[in-house]
């Protein structure tokens, strides 16, 4: 087990190496300098600034400067909000973000899992082709076409809810965007769990629980659905990475102070340290709850040797 | 001797078999999944309109026109209506659905070549080899793509040249281990060695044995990757780093109609309906071919 984790930060260190490799330089290839204003700065206003922020020396240097930084968990200064650094940044957006993302991920789960095997076990039947149906919109209707018709019919034109805003976490301002980042996830999931209950409905144990006389709903709960849902740890990664695109679009959609539409923000602003700093967060998150979700598949499944 | 020489009736039916081929079989299984040729009739349908459809209109997608702004669905001259900027509706949705599929099938084309040819030879070649490039592949697998793509957009400005380039070389990951693990099993294949022992060179064996098997499931992929892209094009596009105006996408354009949505809805509408139709007949058209190419899964 220790030396399975050991082995999987092995190959993790290098990646985010890669990561923090690529996105400082394709920062530094990119045409202009981000001081690049309305007004053309003076020479040397130009040259004191990039002394500031240290990028008057050469390349390599700024470059093993940045290394050592990320290495201490310090992502440089906002090149936009001069007085403050990255990581206040991301530490003064999270929330709502974390909120937003445990919320949709613990609702699609639950909502997915149920309408799976409400359609594996009556495989066939109308509920399994309306499950079924409704998993496919949900594939192919993306969450920036779902995010702006939901507030265009229950917010503006019903009224029932309000259109944007946070309000501090209200109830009302999360449920539409929690119902938009879960609704793909709902979609995968109800069809990862309705494949792998059929599978296991049809495993030689589960007629040995049946020939025992077990009733039904004690053999789909205790014995068919243990099995069936490993798939489901191992899409864990996948969807948290889902999840974090679905933000982006999401909070910029119902103008929510997180992350993601700070990332976009900086983006569109060219804050390139930000920018950065967050791609290399983001993918930090994914390699640590990938590996979590390999644990915990290996705790589940006895069947999963850690090599 | 009578081994040696089949009666007629057994060559008739030899000759009777050689009639269909594996393509053959899964063209007429396609052929009998409905939704699978609905699809590609509506698909069919849309690219003809994408291509052909601006030339019909007597606007072009840039065309501003201060009389007629805000022009509701099925008014004078306007069949979907106009928007802020009196620009017709119905010719920016037909051009920004050329932009989008044209996008689409581009990035693919260029995830296809890098896919197929790095998991062909991680694949064929095998070893130490093998292990590397795949290695790189696990690497670049963990990472979150879609930032990439958007750093590159910010970093060097958003072009439609870049977009192509960037989501293309995002999307090959998946096809280089498809293509690399069905070459694997295909390698030491019965009959390969069976067309091997007689006699068969290998480039007649890649040609006629690997590649018509390696097909199926590049073929399945490549419908599939197609939406993929189409959906991340647009999804740059509606966070305004991707296409930019006047060009229209199909995610710009949905991104302009949620700006506008309260004034006037048509215009995220029609653009959501476009783009949900377009997506769906890939998905159904991939699922069909699956289906119909390998019938192991059913």
């Amino acid at each position: 087990m220790l030396r399975f984790i050991g082995r999987r930060l092995l190959v993790a260190i290098p990646t985010l190496f890669l990561v923090i490799t690529a996105a400082f330089f394709m920062m530094r290839a990119a045409p202009g300098s981000p001081f690049d204003g309305d007004r053309k700065l003076l020479p040397e206003i130009e040259a004191n600034v990039l002394a500031q922020y240290g990028m008057d020396k050469p390349l390599v240097e700024q470059y093993a400067n940045y290394l050592v930084g990320v290495a201490q968990g310090d992502l440089g200064p906002s090149l936009k909000y001069r007085d403050k650094t990255v990581l206040d940044i991301l530490q003064e957006n999270y929330r709502v973000s974390l909120t937003l993302g445990l919320s949709a991920i613990v609702i699609a789960s639950i909502v997915g899992v149920s309408l799976g095997v409400m359609a594996a076990l009556r495989q066939n039947g109308t509920t399994d082709h309306v499950v079924m149906a409704v998993a496919i919109l949900g594939v192919c209707i993306p969450t920036f076409v779902t995010a702006p018709l939901l507030v265009l019919a229950i917010a503006s034109k019903l009224g029932w809810l309000p259109t944007a805003g946070w309000n501090d976490g209200a109830l009302a301002n999360m449920v539409l965007p929690v119902t938009v980042l879960a609704l793909p996830q709902i979609a995968i999931i109800s069809r990862l769990t309705r494949a792998g209950m059929i599978e296991v409905l049809h495993a030689n144990y589960i007629r040995t629980a049946r020939a025992k006389g077990l009733p039904e709903g004690l053999i789909v709960r205790k014995h068919a659905l243990r099995a069936a849902l490993l798939p489901l740890v191992s899409y864990l990664g996948p969807a948290c990475a889902g999840l974090i695109t679905g933000s982006l679009v999401v909070e910029k959609i119902f103008n929510l102070p997180g992350l993601g539409k700070f990332f976009v923000i900086s983006a569109l602003q060219r804050d390139y340290t930000v920018v950065m700093g967050m791609v290399i967060v983001y993918a930090a998150l994914i390699l640590a709850l990938n590996l979590v979700a390999d644990l915990l598949l290996a705790a589940m499944d006895p069947r999963v040797r850690l090599a | 001797m009578t081994l040696l020489a089949p009666d007629a009736s057994t060559r008739m039916s030899l000759a009777a078999a050689k009639g269909r081929s594996l393509w053959d079989d899964a063209g007429r299984r396609l052929l009998r999944n409905k939704a699978a040729v609905a699809s590609m009739v509506i698909l069919g349908l849309l690219v003809l309109a994408a291509v052909v459809g601006p030339f019909l209109l007597p606007f072009a997608y840039d065309q501003v026109d201060k009389e007629d702004v805000w022009m509701a669905p099925l008014s004078a001259g306007h069949l979907l209506g106009s928007d802020a900027l009196g620009r017709d509706l119905l010719v920016r949705l037909l051009v920004g659905l050329r932009v989008s599929l044209a996008i689409g099938f581009v990035a693919t084309l260029v995830s296809l070549v890098i896919g197929v040819a790095w998991g062909a030879v991680a694949g064929y070649v095998g070893g130490k080899v093998d292990e590397v490039m795949m290695r790189f592949v696990d690497v670049l697998y963990s990472l979150p793509f879609i930032f990439f793509v958007i750093l590159l957009t910010v970093t060097f400005g958003s072009n439609i040249v870049l977009i192509f380039v960037a989501i293309g070389a995002v999307e090959w990951l998946t096809m280089s281990r498809i293509v690399r693990g069905q070459t694997l099993a295909l390698k030491n294949k019965e009959f390969i060695e069976a067309a091997r022992a007689a006699g068969l060179g290998r480039a007649a064996i890649i040609a006629r044995h690997i590649v018509p098997n390696l097909l199926g499931p590049v073929v399945v992929y490549v419908t599939l990757t197609i939406p993929a892209v189409i959906l991340a094009e647009s999804f740059l596009s509606f966070l305004g780093l991707g296409v930019q105006p006047p060009m229209a996408s199909l995610g710009a354009l949905i991104a302009g109609g949620a700006s506008d949505m309260e004034l006037a809805p048509w215009l995220l509408v029609f653009p959501s309906l476009v783009m949900v139709l377009t997506l769906m007949c890939f998905n159904f058209i991939g699922d069909g071919l699956r289906d119909a190419i390998d019938p192991k899964d059913r």
